[in-house]
């Protein structure tokens, strides 16, 4: 049959190649010649000195370089935690699946309103610090002036929204985990930590690498969470490409700001290839 | 004991009051896990049926006093947002019926046959959804501008195609994997064609996986705000429409926009979390 029907696969591919070449691949090009180029035409690398000289360039590359350091550590001792919960097997599994799955469909957006909700002056955070008595008046936590304690507000609310997507690729690796080995421990008198240590982290490890790699491109391009959470108060990378193709209406820097991205994304995924080779690459 | 044994340390036993303690731990953490995602959706669900009034009421209590549409209305009221409302919902569909009409076949191919290439399409794929949707947006408006379909519909919808489009096959894929390839030749012994096996066969069993697959497709089209914001200005999304309001706004706008953007994805999720684990669990290997 495969013989017969052999270029029944490719005819079935065609639609989809055509349309990743004619949607990404293709923009993907444009997007650096776009930002080897002036609005004027010329041939150069003047857009990239634009936006290496733009005042609020090195804010939003250290903010940006400070939320991916800040968050990613955080969500993946809540996705690990989660993760066991899950693989503990308590009752009403799926429940608890669902609670921590929830944020996996919720809009950078919407999660940052949410958090706003938490954070504003007379928000919930500073009625329930008045209610038991730890403050007399309410503090602002989402000013300009206190940059840090902005950056900690997009660090929870980025926590909240994007943790679940760690989690579900860890208890599908931990599921892979044959019970033997567990059991093995379990035999030999192992403390939930050690098994954890010694068993669970090391063959989780191609879970945690792939997990690695994906957030830490998606963290790269944080933009809504931040602009709903710090107004004008943080500028991130993704946000000034968004300042410059549209209100400054400049689509050459704005590309320049769009390759930075994709060249740290690069970069921080040829780090963790690297840094932490699973078993098979360790031997090759 | 067997007599190898005798160099292998005993096994410390662990009581059954230990088994328990440890238990009741694994209770605490998970719900104190559960309350920090859970907390969060309560109280914007409570701030957006608040009435404007009481908006900045201050310090509110979490036990809501008085439960009103008031602040939901004024956000769906307020000029262009409705509009915004049905953009965003008729993009969602474009984005999920393209998806699925050229994604499918690509995943089914990926699950059924092996081809020269097939693992440098799947690695092609994958590298696809590395790419930021930043560098995609904006020479995309650019090209929309030539095209003459900038600011419309259907330009977010194909960029929204875009980028669904590497989950949809991989998904698929997995889904057709589940569905056992002997029935379908099966049926082909039996005297159907290999459409006919497909059509009646194969496709039932994997329709459940293929509609998670779809409205999972249909979610990430709904949230997306980058893509939306700089490929629209008199037309946008609803999150565009949202993101650009969000400074000249008042406070209770945002928490009914928050609230009503969140509400399709709590429904969504809801209905495909069986499927979620397969889903993205197959997706990583």
């Amino acid at each position: 049959m495969t013989a017969r029907l052999g270029w029944a696969p490719y005819a079935l591919l065609l639609p989809s190649v055509a349309f990743l070449v004619l949607m990404v691949a293709t923009p993907m090009g444009q997007a650096f010649a776009l930002a080897l180029q002036t609005p004027d035409g010329s041939v150069g690398t003047a857009s990239v000195e634009r936006m290496l000289s733009d005042t609020r360039f090195r804010d939003a590359l250290f903010t940006t370089v400070a939320l991916v350091i800040l968050v990613i550590p955080v969500q993946f001792v809540l996705a690990m935690s989660m993760a066991l919960v899950i693989n503990a097997r308590l009752r009403g599994q799926g429940l608890w699946l669902y609670a921590y799955a929830l944020p996996l469909g919720i809009s950078e957006l919407a999660a940052g309103i949410v958090w706003v909700s938490i954070f504003t002056q007379s928000g919930w955070l500073n009625s329930i610090l008045m209610g038991i008595g730890i403050i007399d008046r309410p503090i602002t936590w989402q000013s300009a002036e206190t940059p840090w304690i902005l950056i900690g507000c997009v660090v929870i609310a980025e926590a909240w929204r994007a943790t679940s997507i760690i989690m579900i690729i860890l208890v599908a690796g931990l599921q892979s985990i044959p019970s033997e080995y567990l059991e093995a421990a379990d035999v030999y008198g192992a403390s939930t930590w050690q098994k954890i240590r010694r068993v669970v982290l090391p063959m989780l490890r191609p879970s945690l690498q792939v997990a690695l790699i994906l957030r830490t491109i998606l963290a790269f391009q944080v933009f809504a969470t931040v602009i709903a959470i710090a107004g004008t108060g943080l500028d991130v990378l993704a946000d000034e490409a968004h300042r410059w193709a549209t209100d400054i209406d400049n689509d050459n820097v704005a590309a320049a700001y769009a390759g930075l991205i994709l060249v740290l994304s690069l970069v921080s995924t040829v780090l963790f290839l690297v840094l932490l080779p699973t078993r098979e690459e360790h031997q090759a | 004991m067997t007599a190898g044994a005798r160099d292998i340390p005993m096994p410390r036993r662990r009581t059954g009051r230990d088994r328990l303690v440890g238990r009741a731990l694994t209770y605490l953490g998970a719900t104190l896990l559960a309350l920090f995602i859970l907390l969060p959706i309560y109280l914007i669900a409570i701030s957006a049926f608040t009435p404007r009034e009481n908006a900045f009421d201050f310090p509110r209590s979490v036990i809501p006093g008085e439960v009103s549409t008031d602040t939901i209305l004024f956000f769906l009221n307020a000029s262009g947002v409705i509009d915004a409302f049905w953009r965003s919902v008729v993009v969602a569909i474009i984005t999920l019926v393209l998806s699925v009409l050229i994604g499918a076949p690509a995943g089914y191919a990926v699950a059924r046959y092996g081809f020269r290439g097939r693992e440098t399409y799947r690695l092609a794929i994958l590298a696809t959804r590395a790419f930021p949707i930043v560098i995609l947006a904006i020479p995309l408006a650019v090209t929309y501008r030539v095209w003459g379909i900038d600011d419309t519909i259907i330009g977010v919808a194909l960029m929204h195609t875009a980028l669904a489009l590497p989950f949809t096959i991989l998904i698929t894929s997995s889904v057709f994997v589940s569905v056992p390839r002997e029935l379908e030749e099966a049926a082909q012994t039996l005297g159907c064609s290999p459409l006919e096996a497909f059509v009646r066969v194969s496709l039932p069993l994997a329709l459940p996986g293929l509609a998670a697959a779809a409205i999972f497709t249909w979610v990430l089209s709904w949230n997306d705000v980058f893509a939306a914001v700089i490929l629209t200005l008199r037309n946008p999304t609803l999150p565009a429409k949202i993101l650009t309001a969000l400074t000249q706004s008042p406070i209770y706008y945002q928490f009914a926009a928050g609230f009503v953007m969140l509400v399709p994805s709590l429904v969504v999720i809801f209905f495909i979390r069986r499927y979620l684990l397969g889903l993205w669990g197959r997706v990583i290997k």
